[in-house]
């Protein structure tokens, strides 16, 4: 039996949607990301101001200072979208779960010497509501952001922090159990180490415009309380000291921070880069977001890394400065 | 080592409460209310956040695994159908107007209750239900982006889809669509819940997505059957939502009762409003029907929703009261709907047809009492005049509702010969109406709906042409204006299905195998 095999190739009218179409370089089909993102979001003919900010459309981009032509500038050079990113975690939950199992079966967080365990309590615990205010700030730029390239990526970050609370949670559960989880709050709540991170993370919770949001949280807060906690105390200093197993559990967030920070500073680079003006508002929120930020970690560092606390968190703040640089921002 | 103490387990509900309420604190540097100052001018009484209930004890690493696998399958099969020119195997090239319509005026709603949620998911003060809202919020925009991906095989070969999110914006019979969800978000958190949890996901969503989805499958369209089913645990979540929202919000305080019937009095009917599209793409669009609107009415509202404000009635809620009206609706308004679109398919970027001989059959059977009667003969002209080579194009412009944006097309209550209209003034103004209900909406928040963008006087005020027309030259066309901003494809996205490129280029791929077609 012979299979005649000479299909009819059926020429394609067109490549991809016109709200998608206008971002793609050539006659070229677009990419899942481009067409799970360009142009996705509605852009006119609003019926109704919202009640709660008459002030604004339901979509309006005057809801920051930043000025951009064209919001889908800010493109992630991850080109998440929802199936995307779904995938990546779910493979890096995998990770998560086969470390929690290695270091579980062989008692490794229970063989860790106590005071050990109560220093890693101390530091990270009350970290689960810092990253909480990470999650309510992202999902926030979700809500009031402008162009689906800036916000869908905020709402897989809200996401991804409510993610981050949970394995701090999960750890503080594997060590200990509830009690430490309440001492965490307690001294998030009362212990003055924590007020001035406190403040900082309630102030960011009041900000109104979505970009400067993104600056104080994803890149001021962010950019140096990972670099401090989950490489230098964890990685460094935990690892040096016998809490390895605590290095291996809390991969995923410094895995995360390392792979989202090229989406934040893709979108700073992207914005700062339009024009004289963003680049001098946005190095301003970067630079005193930072300072503050700087001061808020300062007794986190204490905390945790005792007698090389300055050290730690200047390297840290050098590291956030060299990076502002390269994202093309104004030196401070 | 064998001194090892095992820590004891915490249940799934403690854990639970652990990964998520525990992360939430009493903010004193910043005022609570500045922290979360949107969830009390609805005038909702909320005395204990505690008692929310989660209706799904997910947490986020439990929420990547399930929703990873899914997009795993689901990508393997959108792939699969590109390759295999998927397209190919549907009935007919008129079941992609479905589709069509779906693009433009679905998936963008999609992209609205993710938007929705993310401010829900912000501001709601009790943490499991800025939780809920945030997972249904990636939701959303989940369905928003696979719908996009399904789809985009089909725009790549047929025409009236390349422009959906322009069209959505923009285009006359859209605005139904996006005023709906509008009014939905510009409304307060609590209202958004009640309308599109509960009245929308909960009470309706079945009127929705099970005729497109067994539309699909029914019609050889196995990559939208895949994102329906694929969608389908995500929506059941978020009809869980639906359900503890509204019975939380009642339980916390009477005061609440009031305002919570009054949204669903409201919320009903503009779902109800919203559906008269479904009803005729489930007439009307698919070549393989599968069930009548009457049918599937009767089936997802009349015995499920009645069962549903039986339960309700012990917190003092009763059915809606455009209940009824939507009840006796049943039996018209796939018709006028689908007469509306087949007068105005000049303006619109999808194709409309007369039914052919069997299809009449299977109307008039469904419709005994009044398909024959009232609207057969109109379709039978209509066929008529185009085989003379007349096909009818309205080019006049129909009078709008000023609530859901509709035509007034839709007829008086108990009176199919004559079309309901109703009016009322606001600050010397007259405004128009197609129903008592829609009237209602507007007099409870007339400073609302006088914003309303209705597209026939944004055209008349001359908003609706390309930058830099002058209306005042000589021979001034406007329709042909009015379809340049929309950027309509005219004779290729519009008009007769019998006259399109659609039917021309499927016949060509199929080897000129016919499809029943009228005329």
């Amino acid at each position: 039996m012979s299979v005649d095999l000479q299909a009819k190739q059926v020429e394609p009218l067109r490549n991809t949607f016109g709200h998608v179409a206008k971002y793609v370089k050539g006659n070229k089909p677009a990419s899942r990301y481009e067409e799970a993102t360009m142009g996705a979001q509605p852009t006119t003919n609003f019926h109704y101001r919202p009640t709660w900010d008459p002030q604004h459309e339901l979509f309006d981009a005057s809801r920051s200072k930043v000025v951009l032509e064209d919001w889908y500038v800010l493109r992630d050079p991850r080109q998440f979208y929802y199936g995307t990113w779904a995938m990546a975690r779910a493979k890096q939950q995998d990770a998560v779960e086969s470390s929690y199992q290695f270091v579980e079966s062989r008692g490794l967080l229970d063989a860790m010497p106590d005071e050990l365990k109560a220093l890693v309590c101390d530091v990270l615990m009350p970290l689960r509501h810092v990253a909480w205010g990470g999650n309510m700030n992202n999902c926030n730029i979700g809500a009031i952001g402008y162009g689906t390239a800036f916000t869908a990526p905020a709402m897989f970050h809200a996401m991804d922090q409510l993610g981050v609370a949970q394995y701090i949670t999960r750890l503080g559960l594997a060590i200990e159990g509830t009690k430490v989880l309440d001492k965490g709050k307690q001294d998030w709540l009362d212990n003055p180490n924590w007020q001035v991170l406190r403040r900082y993370v309630e102030d960011t919770l009041v900000i109104e415009d979505p970009f400067e949001l993104f600056v104080a949280q994803n890149y001021a807060l962010d950019g140096l309380l990972y670099p401090l906690v989950f490489e230098t105390f964890i990685e460094d200093r935990l690892t040096m000291e016998g809490g390895s197993a605590v290095a291996m559990v809390t991969s995923f967030m410094s895995d995360w921070h390392k792979e989202t920070s090229r989406w934040i500073n893709a979108v700073l680079k992207a914005a700062a880069a339009e024009s004289e003006a963003n680049n001098q508002l946005i190095s301003g929120w970067v630079n005193a977001w930072s300072d503050r930020a700087q001061q808020a970690l300062a007794p986190i560092a204490q905390l945790a890394m005792q007698d090389r606390a300055d050290a730690s968190i200047e390297h840290a703040r050098a590291e956030l400065d060299s990076r502002s640089q390269k994202n093309g921002l104004a030196a401070k | 080592m064998d001194a090892q103490v095992k820590k004891k387990k915490l249940g799934l509900k403690p854990r639970y409460q652990a990964m998520t309420r525990g992360l939430d604190w009493q903010t004193s540097y910043q005022d609570m209310d500045k922290v979360f100052p949107y969830d009390k001018y609805e005038g909702i009484k909320i005395h204990d956040w505690d008692k929310w209930e989660d209706p799904f004890r997910l947490t986020m690493d439990a929420y990547w695994k399930y929703q990873g696998e899914k997009e795993k399958k689901l990508y393997a099969v959108i792939d699969a159908f590109a390759q295999n020119s998927g397209q190919l195997g549907i009935s007919d090239a008129r079941y992609v107007n479905a589709l069509k319509l779906f693009i433009q005026g679905v998936s963008p709603l999609e992209y609205c209750a993710h938007r929705g949620f993310a401010h829900a998911g912000r501001h709601f003060t009790g943490v499991g239900a800025r939780v809920a809202s945030q997972m249904q919020s990636i939701d959303e925009l989940r369905h928003y982006q696979t719908q996009a991906h399904t789809i985009s095989n089909y725009n790549k070969y047929f025409n009236g889809m390349h422009k959906s999110n322009h069209w959505f914006d923009r285009v006359w019979y859209l605005s139904v669509p996006k005023s709906f969800f509008e009014d939905a978000m510009t409304g307060g958190p609590f209202e958004f819940l009640i309308a599109v949890s509960f009245s929308f996901e909960y009470v309706l969503t079945n009127l929705l997505f099970v005729p497109f989805m067994s539309g699909a499958a029914h019609n050889g369209d196995m990559s939208t059957v895949t994102f329906g089913f694929s969608a389908q645990s995500d929506e059941s979540r978020h009809m869980t939502l639906g359900i503890e929202c509204i019975k939380f919000i009642l339980e916390q305080d009477p005061a609440n009762v009031a305002i919570v019937q009054r949204w669903i009095d409201k919320w009903f009917w503009r779902g109800y409003r919203l559906l008269s599209i479904v009803a005729m793409m489930q007439d009307y669009m698919l070549p393989k029907r599968v069930m009548s609107w009457k049918e599937a009415w009767e089936m997802y509202a009349e015995s499920n929703g009645g069962a549903l404000f039986k339960d309700l009635a012990r917190y003092g809620i009763r059915p809606p009261k455009g209940w009824e009206d939507a009840c006796e609706g049943k039996d018209h308004i796939s018709h006028q709907a689908w007469n509306t679109f087949y007068n105005y398919n000049a303006a619109a970027p999808f194709h409309t047809w007369t039914p052919n001989a069997e299809e009449m059959e299977w109307l008039t059977e469904k419709y005994p009492d009044t398909f024959a009667k009232y609207y057969k003969p109109r379709f039978e002209y209509y066929g008529e005049q185009h085989k003379q080579g007349k096909r009818f194009y309205n080019t006049t412009l129909p009078m709008l509702c000023q609530t859901c944006q509709i035509p007034m097309v839709f007829h008086e209550p108990g009176d199919p010969g004559s079309i309901c209209y109703r009016e009322t003034d606001h600050q010397d103004v007259k405004y128009h109406f197609c129903s008592d209900h829609c009237k209602e909406i507007f007099t409870n928040e007339p400073e609302k709906y006088v914003q309303a963008w209705l597209p026939v006087h944004q055209i008349y005020q001359g908003n609706c042409f390309p930058e830099g027309t002058d209306p005042t030259v000589e021979g001034f066309d406007p329709l042909a204006a009015v379809l340049d901003y929309y950027e309509i494809e005219v004779g290729k996205d519009n008009f007769d299905f019998a006259d399109s490129e659609d039917r021309k280029n499927f016949r060509e791929w199929k080897g000129g195998v016919e499809e029943e077609v009228s005329p």
